[in-house]
């Protein structure tokens, strides 16, 4: 950690999240603070709770106990919506786009909490609805052009390629004008070529949204490439913390993840 | 094969394409004109004209001209049933089609609208205001304590589902013994000037009777609307399957409810599973044409706003939909609440047409037709659900009726065996129904052009 971050404001705080699910133990007191702009991994080996943390993070599990601080907002109690209202976006391990709906309605679903209308505005056609969703579709084609994804704006999410699925679900994230990003494994499935551009494409949003960004990752070219700081999990709990310098060379962590003749 | 024959198939060819124009001109979009030095855009002008126009033709072919109509007494049942079926089978699209929930409660809401209208101006004609007073105040001020209710209780989090309904549900049971309480207080004031039914008094009769009648089908459509309020709180957290169900569930209740409701409940007018007699029949191309439109319009703008993009969705990806910010408990509810509505404005329309409603009716499993309708016409089609309801009402009740009708007098019961082949075969041939989700006209969505781009693709 670099000596400057005292001085930014804490974004996420997670103290003591520990959830259970009947008697297998899923997370065990993890703890994370991270700050404003910063680039931070969760990595560890499958199974080790990496994903069940995101789940607890944007509210789809309720902690069994535990704190998470979102801006000094506790977020625990809160309704998944409510929570990305609140400035959380997150990508989804296995892809989970609206398959059946165009791009383009894919972003704008992701803009409905800043729809700003009424519903009967809408059955209405008002004139601040006409306004708004001109509005709306404005910022979603604004978002598709910055991930180079204009041309395929009318085509159906799920007829697209594996790679471009993977961008429409970071816009779509970014849609919900989120101040912390969550993506859950961007690069599975992804070959060397498409792992460089998704590289500096992550870059790039978090420099242009002025993101914070915490990921979960396999791949390590890409973690370790790109994260300032990394948090190695196994079963759980928390086995080492620090640069990719610090964790490519950690013993616990290279028996744990790397396996032990690495 | 018979003149007739040729000629009853002639009429359903007739009025699927009348539906395809008044959609096509409704859609209708023309270059804006000049006319001395102003600039006009027309495609407002012409899509309204083409509605007037289309409610014209109807009416026209429902006139007599001494003696010779083109559409007789009978195809004019059909045509009031196929706009209720309209608005009952698109309710149940918005619910199922484009939410994704399994209803088979619409029948329901049909039924209580059907019963809850036609008591209104039934009461009105026998010269008792009490109906439509107790009914109104309760509707408007139920929704008012719902609105409130849910305003107050949303800032309390994770609060369980069950509580949060018992304070709606005694918010409702309040507005309707206060609803009651006026009604008994309110109704011998207005009585005297709605006359019996032999000697109508002046607002019962003409002009005002008509507005009666248009009050009745709305406050029905609200009543249904609430009552699926309360029901689709808790229900609607269950599954998709176990909600299909309660819903099917409630279809069965509301039936029995009917049956007994001259002993159960204090509505001896309604004469249980007799019958009920004697509604007026209000009913008129105008009213049905209107009350379809306004459905049919107000459901595509909805379907094209932020709030039914939101429900659509739920229906793809729940969990995706939670994540994305989209309010899902409140996006089912919303689409279930609306889907009765239309529902509760289809029973009102009905209860005017036929004069006459009895619980075999409402029965659930005639309750199983908007959804064969809805699965047959598309899900997810708004065009798909009306070319189905239309074609539904003008074949099965129409044309098999009357062709088999010359065969035997037993005949007509064989279309519950063709109709279900049919069925059988469209699923086999096309499971995605007749018309998949292709939409037509003013109900198709229109592409959104590619933006102008100054650089495309800054990241790659």
């Amino acid at each position: 950690m670099n000596t400057t971050a005292e001085t930014r404001p804490v974004v996420l705080q997670i103290e003591g999240l520990t959830k259970y699910f009947g008697g297998l133990r899923a997370v065990y007191n993890f703890d994370l603070t991270l700050y404003d702009g910063d680039l931070v991994g969760l990595i560890g080996p499958n199974g080790a709770g990496k994903t069940t943390i995101f789940n607890q993070i944007t509210g789809l599990y309720l902690p069994t106990s535990g704190s998470i601080k979102f801006n000094g907002i506790e977020l625990v109690g809160f309704e998944p919506h409510e929570i990305t209202r609140l400035g959380i976006a997150r990508t989804f391990q296995n892809i989970r786009l609206f398959g059946n709906l165009t791009v383009l309605d894919n972003l704008r679903i992701a803009l409905h909490s800043q729809a700003g209308y009424s519903l009967f505005d809408g059955i209405l056609m008002t004139r601040k609805y006409r306004q708004r969703e001109a509005e709306i579709l404005e910022r979603a084609q604004e978002l598709l052009e910055i991930m180079g994804l204009t041309k395929v704006q009318n085509e159906l999410a799920r007829n697209l390629p594996y790679g471009e699925q993977r961008r429409v679900e970071i816009a779509r994230a970014l849609a919900c004008s989120p101040r912390l990003l969550l993506l859950d494994e961007p690069a599975a499935g992804m070959n060397p070529k498409e792992i460089t551009q998704l590289m500096d494409l992550i870059h790039f949003i978090r420099d242009k949204f002025k993101l914070t960004v915490l990921l979960i990752e396999h791949q390590m070219r890409l973690v370790m490439g790109i994260c300032e700081q990394i948090t190695v999990i196994d079963f759980g709990e928390i086995i080492a913390r620090g640069t990719p310098k610090e964790i490519q060379n950690n013993p616990r962590v290279i028996e744990a993840y790397l396996g032990k003749g690495a | 094969m018979d003149l007739s024959v040729l000629l009853s198939f002639a009429k359903i060819i007739a009025v699927i394409a009348y539906l395809y124009g008044l959609f096509w001109i409704m859609g209708l979009k023309v270059r804006p004109v000049t006319i001395a030095g102003k600039t006009l855009d027309l495609s407002l002008a012409i899509n309204v004209a083409g509605v007037v126009v289309a409610f014209g033709i109807i009416q026209l072919a429902l006139t007599d001209f001494g003696g010779f109509r083109i559409l007789n007494e009978f195809d004019t049942g059909l045509l009031y049933q196929a706009c209720t079926m309209t608005m009952v089978a698109l309710g149940l699209n918005l619910i199922y089609g484009f939410n994704g929930q399994f209803s088979l409660g619409q029948w329901g809401f049909y039924g209580i609208g059907a019963y809850a209208a036609a008591d209104v101006t039934y009461r009105w004609v026998n010269g008792d205001s009490s109906g439509l007073i107790v009914l109104g105040v309760g509707t408007i001020l139920a929704g008012v304590i719902i609105l409130l209710v849910g305003r107050s209780l949303s800032n309390l989090r994770r609060m369980p589902v069950l509580s949060s309904f018992t304070l709606y549900l005694l918010g409702a049971l309040v507005s309707g013994y206060v609803a009651v309480l006026i009604g008994r207080w309110v109704s011998p004031l207005l009585n005297p000037l709605l006359g019996t039914n032999l000697e109508p008094g002046p607002l019962a009769q003409g002009f005002w009777l008509q507005i009666i009648y248009f009050l009745a089908v709305v406050f029905a459509g609200i009543f249904a609307a609430e009552i699926s309020f309360l029901f689709g709180l808790p229900v609607l957290s269950l599954g998709s399957d176990y909600f299909g169900i309660a819903t099917l569930g409630f279809t069965i209740v509301v039936y029995t409810l009917m049956v007994n409701s001259d002993t159960f409940l204090p509505f001896p007018e309604m004469r249980g599973g007799r019958g009920m007699i004697g509604i007026p029949k209000l009913t008129t191309w105008f009213w049905a044409f209107l009350f379809m439109m306004a459905v049919i319009v107000s459901m595509r703008n909805l379907i094209r706003s932020s709030y039914g993009r939101a429900m659509i969705s739920v229906r793809e990806d729940e969990v995706a939909a939670r994540a994305m910010g989209i309010d899902v408990a409140g996006g089912k509810l919303l689409a279930f609440v609306i889907g009765s509505l239309f529902a509760g404005l289809g029973g009102g329309v009905y209860a005017h047409y036929i004069g006459f409603l009895s619980p075999g009716t409402f029965d659930f499993l005639i309750g199983f037709n908007p959804m064969i309708i809805v699965v047959f016409g598309g899900l997810g089609s708004m065009t798909g659900t009306i070319t189905a309801s239309f074609g539904w009402i003008f074949f099965l009740e129409g044309m098999l009726r009357d062709v088999l009708g010359r065969i035997s007098p037993q005949a007509p019961s064989w279309r519950y065996v063709l109709y279900p082949l049919t069925l059988l075969l469209l699923m086999l041939i096309r499971p995605e129904g007749l018309m998949g989700k292709i939409e037509w006209g003013f109900l198709k969505i229109p592409v959104v052009p590619l933006r102008d781009t100054k650089q495309e693709g800054e990241v790659a």
